[in-house]
């Protein structure tokens, strides 16, 4: 770009190249913005649409309401047993991977099938695979001694069975993420470390985490957002739809903001909910911007 | 090698099987299903390859949900239509932040990027009411308008526009070429890996779309495929030979494409990973 200024020609060229994009994100994804914090503050009537100010009552009533402390308390436990474990198990695999083996590619393509599947096809053959009298689980579970469980009908396994299909469904992400950090590690320092008589182990801790920290943190970013708005999985795990899991035990932050939004017409308490967890959401990112520039090694 | 060093390849191997074996068993495991009978979906041990192969329970599944094919065109539609415009609004407003100078370029760029940061579910309801007022409840528009235009799809497509030499412009110029002109047959075909990319990563999300659709659609015949499949269980009950051949309708045509194009997805994913 040259260092003239701006033209009132050239400026007006530039936003008719930017009017379609300007048009479908204006009317998407700004106002829409602008509109949810003005309206969870808001009661809109279910059938004239009529909007009435209402205070901070919606956010009053989502303090005192225990379906969105359940909604909450899920929410951090989906985040706490997918996030760490679905990286951990995905870091063995890239380290394996990365070690010049013959059929790679082959491997990675496999890790990374569920990520092009549609989650609600993913879901469905899960409950199958969860089925407490003929699912595949229990089945296998038989054979080591495992009574068979009610994964997807008891309120007690039900996030259980929710975490171990998501933690299976991410791993090829962030084998892909990791594989490509690695990538950008000098092989030199491995050979510089293997000649000092390190350890694999060592080599391991000492090269690969370090250099590698930039692409965990950013999968525990990503992972940590997605978590917050899992949703379709347990629409699709849960047979019925109107409870999320059997009474409600599976119910996350976004399942309430649609409870809320579609079977109670409550449109203002539902913005107010999905407001809540944009900043829980906003806070966490923050949070591991401030950890991670103590931890993440940048090179 | 080393004895020590066989044992290790051995064991490398063997754990790598183990994975891709626990990552492949439940898709093999829904297409088996697919093409059993009623009887021996509960037999155990479990049949893995059922003889004969009941083709039949695909068809079964418009006895059900006769509109299962009409979701299938629908799909078809609002991915390839969508994808289109989700790339002619990236290729003009990318041409715009990389290559015009005009005033308010900047807070402008910001102003989307911020806009990146806020998850979808925000603008939910907003936009549900916004679709209710332009009376686009159950149409292709309310489908496909929404995600038209991608802040990221601009952000990586403007990324790559930006490593193209300025010189190539002022060449350009001197010839004579006007501004669009120039887009679109100098910098399009250049950016044809980026493209590609963008493309496959939108036609893969418009087909797996789920919460939208749900949310816009109201008739059987609007439907797009997995919320057709998760209403499946609604009306075929729980038939497994059923619903896991509605499953393999939905989820073979991203694995024949993701097999296809594997090379393209992979590199889109590893580049947004090595952005952050």
């Amino acid at each position: 770009m040259d260092g003239t200024r701006p033209t009132l020609l050239g400026t007006l060229k530039a936003y008719i190249y930017l009017l379609p994009a300007l048009l479908v994100l204006g009317t998407f994804s700004i106002y829409p913005l602008f509109r949810s914090l003005f309206m969870a503050f808001t009661t809109v009537h279910r059938r004239t649409l009529e909007v009435e100010e209402v205070g901070l009552h919606n956010f009053r009533f989502l303090m005192d309401d225990p379906r969105f402390a359940l909604a909450l308390r899920n929410t951090f436990t989906f985040v706490l047993g997918v996030v760490p474990v679905a990286i951990l198990i995905s870091l063995g695999i890239a380290v394996l991977l990365n070690q010049k083996i013959r059929g790679a590619t082959f491997f990675r393509s496999i890790f990374f099938l569920p990520f092009v599947t549609s989650t609600i096809a993913i879901a469905m053959v899960w409950n199958w695979i969860f089925h407490e009298r003929h699912g595949l689980l229990n089945y296998f579970l038989g054979f080591v001694g495992v009574d068979p469980r009610p994964w997807i009908d008891h309120p007690d396994h039900a996030m259980t069975a929710l975490i171990i299909m998501s933690i299976w469904s991410r791993l090829g992400f962030n084998i892909i993420i990791l594989l490509a950090g690695m990538q950008t590690i000098d092989k030199q320092l491995y050979l510089a470390a293997k000649v000092d008589g390190a350890s694999a182990w060592h080599r391991f801790k000492t090269v690969t985490v370090p250099l590698l920290s930039p692409s965990i943190f950013f999968l525990t970013v990503m992972g940590v957002i997605g978590s917050f708005r899992v949703f379709g999985e347990i629409y699709a795990l849960f047979p019925g739809g109107a409870t999320a899991g059997p009474a409600n035990s599976a119910l996350t932050v976004v399942y309430y903001v649609f409870q809320r939004f579609w079977d109670d017409r409550n449109f203002g308490l539902a913005t107010a909910a999905a407001l809540v967890l944009f900043v829980i959401i906003l806070c966490f990112t923050l949070l591991q911007f401030w950890v991670g520039k103590k931890l993440v090694h940048y090179k | 090698m080393s004895t020590k060093a066989v044992i290790g390849r051995v064991v490398i191997y063997l754990i790598l099987a183990m994975g891709a074996l626990i990552m492949l068993v439940p898709f093999v495991w829904m297409l088996s299903t697919s093409l059993q009978t009623a009887h021996q979906v509960n037999i155990r041990p479990p049949i893995w390859i059922p003889i004969p192969a009941q083709w039949g329970n695909y068809s079964r599944i418009l006895d059900f949900a006769p509109h299962f094919p009409r979701s299938f065109v629908n799909n078809l539609v609002v991915a390839s239509i969508g994808t289109i415009l989700e790339l002619t609004t990236a290729i003009l407003a990318a041409f715009a932040f990389s290559r015009l100078r005009f005033w308010g370029r900047d807070i402008l760029f910001y102003i989307l990027l911020a806009t990146m940061m806020v998850p979808g579910e925000i603008m939910l309801i907003p936009n549900f009411l916004t679709i209710v007022r332009f009376e686009w409840l159950d149409t292709y528009r309310a489908l496909i308008m929404p995600w038209a235009a991608s802040i990221l799809s601009i952000f990586l497509l403007r990324q790559f526009f930006l490593a193209i030499p300025e010189q190539l412009s002022y060449a350009a110029k001197v010839d004579g070429c006007r501004d669009f002109r120039f887009l679109w047959s100098i910098m399009v075909p250049l950016a044809r890996p980026a493209l590609v990319t963008i493309a496959l990563l939108a036609v893969i999300s418009s087909w797996n779309a789920f919460m939208w659709p749900l949310i816009v659609t109201n008739s059987p015949s609007m439907r797009t495929l997995p919320l057709a499949l998760a209403l499946f269980r609604g009306e075929a009950g729980t038939f497994f030979e059923l619903l896991m051949a509605a499953s393999v309708v939905v989820v073979l045509p991203m694995i024949i494409l993701f097999i296809f194009m594997q090379k393209h997805i992979v590199a889109g994913v590893s580049r947004s990973g090595l952005k952050g």
